[in-house]
Order: structure tokens, then C-alpha cells, then sequence
């Protein structure tokens, strides 16, 4: 079900991974609101939702969405540092996925927070030369001054 | 290539995870277990 070797070490790098069938444990399905497969659900130990997403994805596109959930799951954290390695590395690592537009715009949020006010104004230049026909970009343009 | 070891039971898993410190990452699917 995951062949491709990366994505298996990376889930058995990072996470405690459960898998639910919707045959076998429809009253989970219900528990967490899943309601269409496949679902992949990034929570924290408390069970605390980090990040969902939904559907069939490539190994590059599905490994993006993993880290971005992390991504999202340190930033949720206030560990803004953390949340910043991780956006940007999404954008290195993986320049061509959905996930890498998102994850600029939130690596200028976080480098923000952790206390460069001039992040943000940094970041929709940024989109200037990258992804500058996505939604992140529309939303990052109000920084630009 | 490692298999990844997948739990069945959420509540253990939460227990695992709090005592390693790790996140969990639930996959709700229909494919053949």
C-alpha cells in the first residue's frame, strides 16, 4: 500500500501510525469525521487534529503533505523556528507540489512571529518570483507595503 | 525496504505516542487490510 521506500521510512520516522479500515472500525471513521478514503489524519499524542488531507497521492506530492502537517504541527507549538525549517524545507525539497506555495506563505508567518517583522514583507516579494499565479500569493501581496 | 509497523487501535497508539513523544498519523482507507 506504500511501496515506495521513502515515504514508508518517513512514516516510520516520525510518526505512530494507525491504519483504519472503513469496513473494520467505521465507529473510528466517525470518532474523527473521516468520511472518504483515503484520509490521512496528523494528530498530536493528546489527539489534538494537526492537519488532514484527502485523496490518492503521488510519493513526492504525499511525502509534502507529511512534513507539511509536522509543519503545521510545530507551529501550532509556537516552536516558530522549527515551523519556519520545516515550511521552507517543503519549498526546497519539493518545489513542484501543491504543498510548497502554502508552505512559503507560512514560512513567512512563522519567521514573523518568531520576531523579524520584516518577514512578511520579505515573503510577497518572495511570491513575486515564486508561484506568483497561486492563492498564496493573492494573500501574501497585502504585506507588500 | 521496511515495512511500516501499523496499529489498529487508536487509544494505544495515543499511548505509545505520548510516551515517545511523537505525533501520530491516522490513514482511514478502504483497501484491503
Amino acid at each position: 500500500m506504500y511501496p515506495n521506500a521513502e515515504v514508508s521510512e518517513f512514516i516510520s520516522g516520525h510518526f505512530i501510525p494507525v491504519k483504519v479500515h472503513v469496513k473494520e472500525q467505521p465507529a473510528t471513521f466517525k470518532r474523527f469525521g473521516a468520511q472518504w478514503t483515503p484520509t490521512l489524519v496528523v494528530l498530536d499524542p493528546d489527539g489534538t487534529e494537526r492537519y488532514r488531507f484527502e485523496g490518492y497521492l503521488p510519493a513526492p506530492e504525499f511525502l509534502a503533505q507529511l512534513e507539511f502537517g509536522l509543519a503545521k504541527r510545530a507551529f501550532a507549538h509556537e516552536q516558530w523556528a522549527e515551523a519556519e525549517r520545516s515550511f521552507r524545507m517543503i519549498v526546497q525539497r519539493y518545489p513542484e507540489s501543491d504543498a510548497a506555495p502554502e508552505s512559503l506563505y507560512w514560512a513567512g508567518v512563522a519567521k514573523y512571529k518568531g520576531g523579524d517583522h520584516g518577514a512578511l514583507k520579505e515573503t510577497a516579494a518572495l511570491f513575486k518570483r515564486q508561484y506568483p499565479d497561486s492563492a498564496w500569493a493573492k494573500k501574501a501581496s497585502v504585506w507588500a507595503g | 525496504m521496511a515495512d511500516i509497523q501499523w496499529g489498529r487501535d487508536v487509544d494505544a497508539a495515543m499511548t505509545q505516542a505520548r510516551a515517545k513523544a511523537m505525533p501520530l498519523l491516522l490513514d482511514f482507507n478502504a483497501a484491503p487490510m
